[in-house]
Formats: C-alpha cells, sequence, structure tokens
C-alpha cells in the first residue's frame, strides 16, 4: 500500500506520464511526505515574518543565517525528532542532534550551542522515566563526543506527551560571510560527490513514519530509526570545513531526512540543473541492498557536495585525510532531472523540480474552534498554606531545577559559554568579536491548550524577555511546530491560530523567522498532544560578563520592573498554580500587551546594560514567588512587602508577563528609565541574608528559609527519578 | 615557549587549549597532528581533552597506538614537559606513561560542572606558579573521570608527592579524590578538570591560568 493519497499517485503519473517504477513510488512518498513537504502547514507558514535587516538567508535552506556585523554570520535552526525518539530514545535523541548539527555544518559555519525543548509524560510513570533517561544521555552521547556545547533548553512534564515526546533540537553556528555555502548543484558537468558513512539499511521511511500517527505497531519500526556516530559527524564536520576552504565545493547538502533522494533532487531543484547517479558508486555497509533501499536509506553522518570538475582530487585529499570515504557518485546535468541508475541501468527518472518543490499543498479545513477540552470557568480554590503551595510548585517537574539534565551535558566545551543552562538566556561570546549571542528556547503546550494563538504570542513574547533580562537585542527567530493530525479541522485549527499569533507577536519584536520545522501526526491511539509551538530566538549583545539571576548581596532594593501586572481567575488557569496545586486547568493564558511588553523589555535592556541592576529575572512560570525564590538560591532571600489589592494566590503566582525582578543599589536610576519607556516600576522590597518574606499589608504570606527553597528546587527531578526507579 | 597541542581525531578541546595558550596566555601555539612521527620543534606537549577516535574501545585506549603517542612518549623520556587534561589524562594512563586508570564515574552519567581542586604539591613544574592548599575552581566534563589504581601505587603517590590536584568536591568517585598526578621524574602530569576552560574571566575563573603559567615558568627557567 503507498504512503501516498490517490490524488498524489494520480499526480505522480502526470509528472512522469506513466507508471511510476517501485523505486520512484518510494521517491515520491518520502519527498511528498508531510515532514519533507510542509503539504499541510506551507501555506499558513508564509504568514510568518522572515525579512529583516540582518537575515541573509531565510526559510528554505538547511539553515537561516544572519548578520551580526564585523562581517561575521550566525546559521541556526530548531529540528524535532519526536517520533524517533518515543520508538528509540537514545538512538533517537542523538541521531535529532547529529541531524540538525549537519543542518547547520553544511553551510560552511562550525556549531557553537545546542539548545533542546523536551517534553515528556509524568514521571510517576516509569516509561516516562526510562525515556527521559534515555533522551538525555542519547543528546549527552552526540552533542558532548561531537563538541558542542548544549547551553541550554528545557523540559516539561504533561500527561499529553505520555505516547509522544517532544525533542526539539536547536543549533546555532557561526562563520564569516565569505564562507557561506548553499545547497545548489550548479555547473554542469561537475561532480557529484558523496563523503561520509557508508550506506545500509538503517531509518528506511524514517520521514514517512514521522508523518503518521501512532499505532501499536509503531513500536515495531525500531528498525527505522537511525543510529548515530558522533564521532564520525566530528570528522565528517572537520573533513567538510576543511574541504570548503580549498574552494574547490561548489554546493553541499547533508542527507537527512529522505537521505540521497531528498539531497539529490534538492540541490537539483534549487540550481534548475538535473542529476545523474550510479547507486553501484554509493559506499555501502551491507550487501544487496536494492536502489529503492539505498535511495532511501537515512544512515548517518553522510553529505552529498557537488565540486568543481577537475578538482575532485582536492577534495578527496581532505577526506582521506580524516579517513572517511569520498566518492563521485554522479554529475550534475542540464536535463533538469533526477536520474538513478544502478550498475547503468536507469531505475528512476524523476524531473528535479516537480518532486522537491511541486508537492501537493492542502488547504486542510479549519473553519472551526481549535479543540480544547479544559473548561473555561475557574473552579472554587483558597489556599491554606501559602509556603506551602511555594514549595510544591517549586518541586514540580516544570519549575524545579533541570540541573539532574544539563549536569549531563558538556555546556562548557570550546571556551565560549558565558552563561550556561540554568539561567533566562544562555550566552555564548563569539570570538575575535566584541560580539555575543544570547538565545533563548521557550514553548508552552499549557497555554496553547487553551488558545493557540495567545499562547504563541506569550512564548515569543517570554523568548524576547528572556534576552532582555540579559541584555540582549532580539533579532531572529526558529519555530518547531509540534501538533496533532492536521486532517482533523479542530487540529488543523489550532496550528493556523499559534502561526498567526507567532507571526503577529514575530512582527512586533522584530524578530524574522528565519527557519524551521513543523512536526504533525503526534498522536498516539487518537490522542492528540497540547498544540506545542516551540520558539528558538536569538539575541546581539557586547561580550561583557553575564547578568545573572541570583541576589548577591544583602541591604539591596527589589525591584519589579514592569508592575505587579494584573489577573483574573479565568485568566489564573493555565499557571503552574493551577497545575502543581489545584491539579487543574482551565481558562485563557495569561493576558498579553505587546506594546507594554516591548516597552517594558526596552527598558530592562537599558537597565542591565547601563550596569544599574546587580541581578535579573523575568517572570514566567509560576509568577512573582517562584521568581522570587529562584533569585534566592545562593542564599540571599528578600523581605518583600506587595501592597496589592489581589487575592494572595493570584497576587503571588499569576503569570502575567512583562515584568522583570531586579536587585539594585540605584532604584532612582531604574526608576528614570522606567519613566522613559512610560512602563511601571516598583520597589517591592529589600534583599536579606537567609530568609524570604512576602507579606502583604503587613500580613505575612510567605517566609521560608532560602535553603528550605533551594534544596527542594535542586534535588526535586533527581527525587522524582530515584522514587520511582525500579 | 612554544606548545604543542596534539590533535587526534575526535579531540575536541585542542582548540581551546591552543586559544587558552595564545590568546590567554600569549604564547606560541601549535597543532599536531595525530600521524605525525615526531612532536616538532615544541618546548611541552597537550594532550587535549575530546573523546580521540571515538574513546572506542575504551577512552584513550586506541590513542595509545597512534604514532603521535610515540613521539610524546619519547619527548617525556628525554625529559619534556607533557600534560594531559581529560582525555588527555586518560590517554596518559593508557599509554603507560601515568599510573592507574580512569574508570566509569561513580554514578554512571557524563558529568558537567564547576569544581574545586586543591593544589596538594608545588614540587611539579605544572603548579610551581601555585601555592601548596591553594584552592581553584575549574570545570570537569567527562563519563570516565573516576581515578582507580590498587592501594599500593596510591600510596607510591602519595608517599613521593605525586598527586598534584585534589577535589574538594569528588564528582565521580576517583580514589582518595585524586583529580591529576605526575609521574616519576615530575614532567608528566594528567588531570580530569579542564584548566584551559578557566583561563579567561569571562568564563567564571581564572584559576586554570596557574597550571599553564607554571609550565610557562618552568620552561623559561629550565
Amino acid at each position: 500500500m503507498s504512503a501516498l493519497t490517490p490524488f498524489e499517485l494520480d499526480k505522480v503519473r502526470q509528472i512522469l506520464k506513466r507508471e511510476p517504477t517501485q523505486t520512484e513510488l518510494g521517491i515520491f512518498e518520502v519527498m511528498w511526505s508531510e515532514h519533507c513537504s510542509y503539504k499541510s502547514s506551507r501555506i499558513h507558514l508564509k504568514k510568518l515574518p522572515t525579512r529583516g535587516p540582518r537575515v541573509l538567508v531565510g526559510p528554505g535552506e538547511n539553515a537561516g543565517i544572519i548578520d551580526i556585523g564585523d562581517g561575521v554570520a550566525i546559521a541556526f535552526k530548531i529540528e524535532s525528532h519526536n517520533h524517533p525518539s518515543f520508538i528509540e530514545p537514545f538512538q533517537g535523541a542523538a541521531t535529532g542532534v547529529g541531524g540538525i548539527l549537519r543542518d547547520i555544518f553544511t553551510m560552511g559555519a562550525r556549531p557553537i550551542a545546542v539548545m533542546d525543548a523536551l517534553r515528556f509524560g509524568p514521571l510517576t510513570e516509569p516509561r516516562n522515566q526510562r525515556i527521559l533517561e534515555g533522551v538525555v544521555s542519547g543528546i549527552a552521547h552526540y552533542g558532548n563526543c561531537f563538541g558542542v556545547p548544549t547551553v541550554g533548553g528545557e523540559c516539561v512534564f504533561e500527561p499529553c506527551y505520555n505516547g509522544n515526546p517532544l525533542v526539539n533540537v536547536f543549533a546555532l553556528g557561526v562563520f564569516k560571510h565569505d564562507e557561506i555555502f548553499y545547497g545548489r548543484a550548479t555547473g554542469v558537468g561537475n561532480p557529484v560527490i558523496y563523503v561520509g558513512a557508508k550506506t545500509g539499511r538503517d531509518g528506511i521511511h524514517g520521514a514517512s513514519m514521522a508523518s503518521a500517527e501512532f499505532t501499536e505497531e509503531s513500536k515495531q519500526k525500531r528498525p527505522n530509526v537511525q543510529v548515530g556516530d558522533p564521532f564520525m559527524e566530528k570528522l565528517l564536520l572537520e573533513a567538510c570545513l576543511e574541504a570548503m576552504k580549498t574552494g574547490a565545493i561548489v554546493g553541499i547538502q547533508d542527507m537527512g531526512a529522505a537521505g540521497l533522494t531528498c539531497s539529490t533532487c534538492e540541490m537539483g531543484s534549487r540550481a534548475g540543473t538535473g542529476i545523474e547517479i550510479d547507486l553501484a558508486l554509493v559506499p555501502q555497509r551491507e550487501t544487496g541492498m536494492i536502489p529503492y533501499e539505498i535511495m532511501l536509506s537515512e544512515s548517518q553522518e553522510r553529505m552529498l557536495l557537488v565540486a568543481e570538475k577537475g578538482r575532485e582530487q582536492e577534495v578527496f585529499d581532505v577526506f582521506h585525510k580524516w579517513g572517511l570515504d569520498a566518492v563521485t557518485v554522479g554529475t550534475v546535468t542540464d536535463s533538469g532531472k533526477l536520474i538513478v541508475r544502478n550498475h547503468g541501468t536507469v531505475v528512476a527518472e524523476i524531473p528535479n523540480r516537480e518532486l522537491a518543490d511541486e508537492a501537493p499543498l492542502y488547504d486542510r479545513p479549519h473553519n472551526t474552534a481549535p479543540f480544547r477540552s479544559a473548561p473555561m470557568d475557574a473552579p472554587e480554590f483558597s489556599s491554606s498554606d501559602l509556603t506551602n503551595d511555594l514549595l510544591k510548585i517549586l518541586a514540580s517537574g516544570d519549575v524545579c531545577s533541570k540541573r539532574w539534565i544539563y549536569q549531563q551535558y558538556d555546556y562548557t566545551v570550546r571556551t565560549n559559554t558565558l552563561a550556561g543552562p540554568g539561567g533566562d538566556a544562555a550566552i555564548v561570546r563569539i570570538k575575535d568579536t566584541d560580539t555575543s549571542i544570547a538565545m533563548s528556547l521557550d514553548g508552552s503546550g499549557r497555554y496553547c491548550a487553551l488558545s493557540p494563538r495567545e499562547g504563541a504570542m506569550l512564548i515569543v513574547a517570554e523568548c524576547c524577555r528572556n534576552l532582555s533580562t540579559v541584555g540582549a537585542l532580539p533579532v531572529a527567530a526558529t519555530n518547531n511546530l509540534n501538533f496533532g493530525n492536521p486532517e482533523r479541522p479542530e487540529i488543523m485549527a489550532q496550528l493556523v491560530e499559534a502561526i498567526e499569533g507567532m507571526a503577529e507577536a514575530c512582527r512586533h519584536f522584530e524578530t524574522p523567522i528565519t527557519g524551521g520545522n513543523v512536526s504533525l501526526y503526534n498522536e498516539t491511539l487518537g490522542e492528540a498532544i497540547w498544540p506545542t509551538p516551540v520558539m528558538g530566538i536569538v539575541g546581539l549583545m557586547k561580550t561583557a560578563p553575564p547578568m545573572t539571576i541570583p541576589f548577591k548581596n544583602e541591604a539591596r532594593t527589589v525591584m519589579l520592573l514592569g508592575g505587579l501586572g494584573s489577573c483574573d481567575a479565568t485568566r489564573f488557569g493555565g499557571t503552574q498554580y493551577a497545575k502543581a496545586v489545584l491539579g487543574k486547568m482551565w481558562g485563557l493564558p495569561p493576558a498579553l500587551d505587546l506594546d507594554y511588553e516591548k516597552r517594558v523589555q526596552c527598558a530592562i535592556r537599558e537597565v542591565v546594560n547601563g550596569g544599574f541592576a546587580e541581578s535579573a529575572h523575568d517572570l514566567s512560570d509560576g509568577g512573582l514567588a517562584v521568581a522570587l525564590a529562584e533569585c534566592a538560591s545562593q542564599g540571599i532571600g528578600a523581605a518583600v512587602d506587595l501592597n496589592t489589592a489581589l487575592r494572595p494566590e493570584l497576587a503571588l503566582f499569576h503569570e502575567g508577563p512583562s515584568r522583570v525582578l531586579v536587585s539594585t543599589t540605584q532604584p532612582q536610576e531604574i526608576e528614570r528609565i522606567a519613566r522613559d519607556f512610560h512602563v511601571e516600576a516598583l520597589r517591592i522590597g529589600v534583599t536579606m541574608k537567609g530568609r524570604l518574606q512576602i507579606r502583604n499589608d503587613s500580613v505575612t504570606w510567605i517566609d521560608c528559609a532560602v535553603e528550605q527553597l533551594r534544596d527542594v528546587r535542586e534535588n526535586a527531578l533527581e527525587n522524582q527519578l530515584t522514587v520511582h526507579a525500579g | 615557549m612554544r606548545f604543542g597541542v596534539v590533535v587526534f581525531p575526535g579531540s575536541n578541546c585542542d582548540h581551546d587549549a591552543w586559544y587558552a595558550l595564545s590568546h590567554n596566555l600569549g604564547q606560541q601555539a601549535e597543532f599536531i597532528w595525530h600521524d605525525s612521527s615526531s612532536v616538532g620543534n615544541v618546548d611541552a606537549v597537550i594532550l587535549p581533552g575530546g573523546f580521540s577516535y571515538g574513546d572506542y574501545l575504551r577512552c584513550g585506549a586506541i590513542a595509545k597506538f597512534s604514532p603521535v603517542m610515540a613521539a610524546v612518549k619519547k619527548f617525556a623520556d628525554e625529559g619534556g614537559l607533557v600534560a594531559g587534561f581529560c582525555n588527555g589524562f586518560q590517554i596518559l594512563c593508557e599509554s603507560g606513561l601515568l599510573p592507574g586508570a580512569l574508570l566509569r564515574n561513580r554514578d554512571l552519567k557524563f558529568v558537567c560542572r564547576p569544581v574545586t581542586l586543591r593544589v596538594e604539591t608545588t614540587h611539579t613544574p605544572f603548579t610551581s606558579a601555585a601555592t601548596r592548599g591553594q584552592l581553584l575552581r575549574m570545570p570537569v566534563a567527562h563519563g570516565d573521570g573516576c581515578y582507580f589504581a590498587d592501594e599500593r601505587t596510591l600510596d607510591m603517590l602519595e608517599k613521593e608527592d605525586r598527586v598534584v590536584v585534589r577535589y574538594m568536591d569528588n564528582p565521580n568517585g576517583s580514589l582518595r579524590d585524586i583529580a591529576g598526578i605526575c609521574n616519576e621524574r615530575r614532567n608528566v602530569m594528567g588531570m580530569m578538570p579542564h584548566p584551559e576552560r578557566a583561563a579567561d574571566s569571562l568564563m567564571g575563573s581564572e584559576d586554570g591560568r596557574v597550571i599553564l603559567e607554571s609550565m610557562v615558568r618552568s620552561l623559561v627557567t629550565a
């Protein structure tokens, strides 16, 4: 049975003007899979802003590229490896890292940072613990050996990810403007060269698997998951970058999803040329592979490149130095066709452009309300012990320290990491310049389940606020759209609303989206995940010692830039309080005023870059009380008096955006800056040693030793893993 | 001073060591390719961290057969300074230039975090610029850093004042908290932590400089 619909099969016949061969059918199936063709999302992705003054390369290439000044550019992108990570967590996650790294260095950039957005089912299920441990060690295995620091990320636990964990990997690389390479097969007569690992049967149909729902049979698909070799990838990186320097390489593309098929037809399509290859020349590590298998294999650590005719040897020499295979497998032609031979016999002959770019596009029905199961009305609730509530939230999977995870990642290799995991944003310096890159990865399935549009906007705002809190100016973004089955209108409506919300917010914050990934069919046995768009946003700053979260000294003024914010019971239903304390979810996500948010971000950047704050931390999950507890992680707490009319649960734990906590010796300067930007700046307390006390009009709401707050938050994840192990 | 930084396939701290030596310390530093039969005209050799040859079989087990290691041995036999950090330490143990072995971490997991080390002896060219008991903060990043040797060897290392640095907060289960040791002749040193990652104030600590500066100082006075 073909993965193509009857309509799509007809289109194949029209293009070929005959029946497809088995190999051709396989090629069309993968290239026109959701994963490779974006056939359900493409018409909506066009709504995203993709241009900006710094954008050198937008969507469509292996990664987006932006200019950061001094003749230097960065390439970055996010990719999902959700389905493989469920079937085989370790290899699935490892090859997810490998794939996105190749996307970066195939463009000529050296990867200098990785971040991961992870979603799992609750750790009370032993199976979810195994998936978490497998995914984390897979990421560590690949990134650490390859030698790229994993500098940040996020990890969230919700029942909707029980049978469908999400593994989204972001990577960023750096290079000079004149070192950029494209995946284009230009120059008729130029040799097409295969480099890297040998081709095996692993990963066949990976792209199509990622384009279908999970069923009980999915577990049988383990052979579809690729096996990664980070050592091979490290050699491939060094060899590719060295070979690029010879000047003999015309175009290059990695073999990722859909392997040799995708790299050949895309390189040809982009250049408007044809490619002829003979599969007998492809290095193979298994015997008896048929053309179908060789074309569809997703064996890792392989690249396809086009060299200048006559200069092949220069390329071979570099790859042989690094102990890698490099062989000519074909030629660039002017036919516009992908012609695949096996020992000389033609087994596929397909027009490149039609194959790569003319996949059917679907405007799937979405004229319905986005699916949601949560009620709109708030339940009755009233806290009996606010300190205990705070401790509960700090110990919850989403809010607790992710130290257990990030200590397994090498986050300091390459000696660029100014701020690693655990901060509001990660920061890596660019050596030989004065510029550093701040980056933030964020998603919120919870907010998006309540309103995909508002949730997506909140995510963009949060990422940009994270960057601004360390003093960086947000400049560009990449997105990973994780959704359920787009053939269901109420799921398609989620996707459309999220894209539209994201587009509006990215326009507002001037962060064009330079590329990304769409992962649909995240459903298991008919249950869709929550709509989970993940954003990765990068910002620029001058290289300097980083602004960090913890209070540093006693007797400093604690200020809340942006003010206490407002919230009603309806807007409280997506908070960590609702989740961790009440075990409920309702209503709508926090309200966002884009203009106010942007002004708060401008103000905090000026505060931080002016040197007026000793610490800064933006408010997000868990609201003000959690942010204060996080600021108190190094022994200095605070005495805070709020003076608010809001009820205590809301005042302490609402997650209204546009707020940043700072400690300072210069409150007047911060008030001056706040006035300049027409935002609030409240003096809410004073730092002190040892305790966190939060009062309202002299009524004590929270009073706790900072050690207790820290211990609960620091050890929660490890405790959950040990308690339920075995 | 001229430092040679060995590059094995899979080395990934080679550039960091080179950068710390050349940019942070202002020394000359060059790379030595793994199939070189000589270390060339250098005053000291660094075996950097990473995953040499993928660390297949066992960390450092394949690297010891590389041509450059024969040259490094010869260089060390002639009294040349050789320092191995992280994977470099593993390679030195595998090659027999240092006693003992690095086993899987106690928690069976890769660990990356800053640790505090105590300088146990200044009677080495790698710590001569430090003071005895000085505390140094720098990162570890390894999966196999648990130092192991038999009791007799451990006693000997202590008796001969060859434990160079100890962990104050042992991250990997190393016996007797050993983070770094030197050979009998005191010209070969291996340590699991990364001084080259703590040579620049922007990285949060410059404490690693004292190791590299000691080497420079020893070479000047030699």
